[in-house]
């Protein structure tokens, strides 16, 4: 007989016992007990000075490079997206020259270290005091002078965006490339153009590819440009680093910066989160993310 | 009378391998032509070939008097650039074996895209003409889903009308039921045999024995590269001429 249609079993739902893991309240008790030391020491070491780091957390001067950390961070990576798109496009051109160009400039940008360029472009007026648009030893029509044009904000936002966009174009490149080519051919078949494709059909369906790791570019973005504190732009790290020049409050201030980077990139996990939640409707399992897990229970 | 498409000794390889060996046919306007044969025949390359998805390595193709891919001035051939092949394939519908829908776009924006993006149709007109064909093939109800929520009998016959919003001269059919469910399969030839009708052309690579009899001007059977036969349907089904279409006839009408 099989499974019967008189069944047996009661239509209930199952209450059973549930596996017991005790092993889970062993490493709760030891992470809890390391955990209370860590905070511990922290709070009872007087060296840490927390008064200070509470005075100097909203301070004029930090909040100041915090905008500017965050400014950096947008109009870069605003440069190298829309740069990665154009080189990951070019990258796949059928046309050598214009192929040849995009993986020529991925090359160098990606080939030399992110600080070097930006010490580069900072004395980018050293090497081209002026350009001048015009007829090779012939007539100008316009003359620039780069030294007022590139201050170093302009300069540290130049060599972050152009070295994200050379990134930003591996990661585009993987997303147009994992769209089915029948999709391509759909479109040719029904006499669209090779950029059209590209444009209407090709990119918006790369986006559910492109965009979870574009987030971790950004995130990873907010921190990078802490390195133009080099060429002194007054960004979060700098602004740290002015105060603690003066007050010599160096580890305090130092505490200052990182717990505002926490929050930011805090803030902006939890938007990729929700960013990728989107884009991953109706389509394979969305990836486990810690959010997932804890979300439910702050809310 | 000009053919609709004619082809005189196509070849095509994939690097090494040969997958047309020498293809040469006519298509009249308004026929109903079924290719029939193996798979690995070259069945799927030739009509690839006609809209220039593959290009040719060898022998000449025209549609409607025009040559496929090229331009020829005196004898020397010109290839045409990415616009004026995509211009070609206005003329010529596709349909494909994995419909190949858009997936980010409703079934009514899948069916407008082309004629007001290529065919720079004002919008309404496109999308009173988009939700006439989408009636025609009977998914009146269905133009504001997306593909991943359409059997693949509804996605299949989309894709017919997108390929029609474009009013082509001739109509490609690359395997359209082979990836459908066998009771979805009735559907989509209903709205093909409602189309042999209207006076296009139609070139369909199916297995269908049953539509090709019925629907088929005329059936082409290939294998290995070549045509082995080319009859009217009735005497094709009823005492095929080679050994290997009789072979071919026997496996397929006998399971």
């Amino acid at each position: 007989m099989q499974g019967g249609a008189a069944s047996a079993v009661p239509p209930d739902e199952i209450k059973a016992i549930p596996v017991r893991h005790p092993g889970r309240w062993v490493a709760g008790l030891v992470v809890a007990f390391l955990a209370v030391a860590v905070i511990g020491s922290m709070a009872t070491n007087k060296r840490f000075g927390w008064s200070v780091v509470g005075h100097y957390f909203t301070e004029h001067t930090i909040v100041h490079g915090l905008f500017v950390t965050l400014e950096l961070t947008a109009a870069a990576m605003a440069i190298g997206i829309a740069l990665g798109v154009l080189l990951a496009v070019m990258r796949l051109s059928p046309n050598p020259l214009v192929s040849g160009i995009s993986w020529v400039y991925i090359w160098f940008f990606r080939g030399t270290p992110v600080l070097v360029q930006i010490l580069f472009w900072n004395f980018i007026g050293a090497l081209y005091p002026t350009i001048a648009i015009g007829i090779p030893f012939g007539p100008q029509f316009a003359h620039v002078n780069l030294n007022s044009i590139i201050t170093p904000f302009v300069a540290g936002m130049l060599a972050l965006g152009l070295n994200e966009g050379a990134y930003m174009s591996e990661i585009v490149r993987a997303g147009i490339i994992s769209v089915d080519e029948g999709q391509t051919e759909a479109a040719q078949a029904l006499g669209m153009t090779r950029l059209l494709t590209m444009r209407r059909i090709v990119l918006p369906q790369a986006m559910r590819v492109i965009i979870p790791p574009t987030g971790n570019e950004t995130i990873s973005m907010l921190k990078t440009s802490s390195l133009v504190s080099v060429i002194a732009v007054t960004e979060l790290l700098y602004a740290g680093q002015i105060i603690y020049a003066r007050t010599y409050q160096t580890i305090q201030l130092l505490i200052v910066v990182s717990i505002w980077y926490l929050i930011f990139t805090t803030v902006l996990s939890i938007g990729q989160y929700y960013l990728e939640r989107h884009f991953a409707r109706g389509s394979r399992t969305a990836r486990q993310s810690v959010f997932q897990t804890w979300l439910p229970f702050l809310r | 009378m000009t053919a609709m498409v004619k082809a005189e000794a196509v070849h095509k390889s994939f690097g090494r391998l040969e997958v047309l060996k020498g293809v040469s046919l006519e298509v009249d306007p308004g026929q109903v032509m079924c290719i029939l044969g193996p798979s690995g025949s070259g069945k799927t390359t030739f009509i690839r070939c006609i809209n220039h998805l593959e290009k040719i390595n060898a022998g000449r193709l025209w549609v409607d008097g025009e040559l496929v891919g090229y331009r020829q001035s005196g004898d020397k051939l010109y290839e045409l650039r990415d616009n004026e092949v995509a211009r070609k394939r206005t003329e010529i519908g596709m349909v494909f074996q994995r419909f190949n829908l858009f997936g980010h776009m409703t079934a009514l924006e899948n069916v407008v895209e082309a004629p007001i993006r290529v065919k720079k149709l004002p919008r309404e007109t496109a999308v009173r003409a988009a939700t006439d064909l989408l009636e025609r093939v009977g998914l009146a109800d269905k133009v504001d889903n997306y593909p991943s929520q359409l059997s693949g009998g509804q996605q299949q016959r989309v894709a017919i009308a997108r390929a029609l919003a474009m009013e082509p001269d001739i109509l490609l059919f690359d395997e359209p039921t082979s990836a459908l469910d066998p009771e979805m399969i009735g559907e989509v030839l209903d709205v093909m045999k409602g189309l042999a009708h209207t006076g296009i052309t139609m070139v369909v690579v199916t297995h269908e024995m049953g539509f090709a009899r019925e629907v088929g001007d005329r059936i082409v059977f290939m294998d290995d590269g070549r045509i082995v036969e080319d009859a009217a349907p009735g005497a094709f089904f009823a005492a095929p001429r080679s050994e290997r279409a009789r072979s071919f006839l026997s496996k397929i009408l006998s399971h």
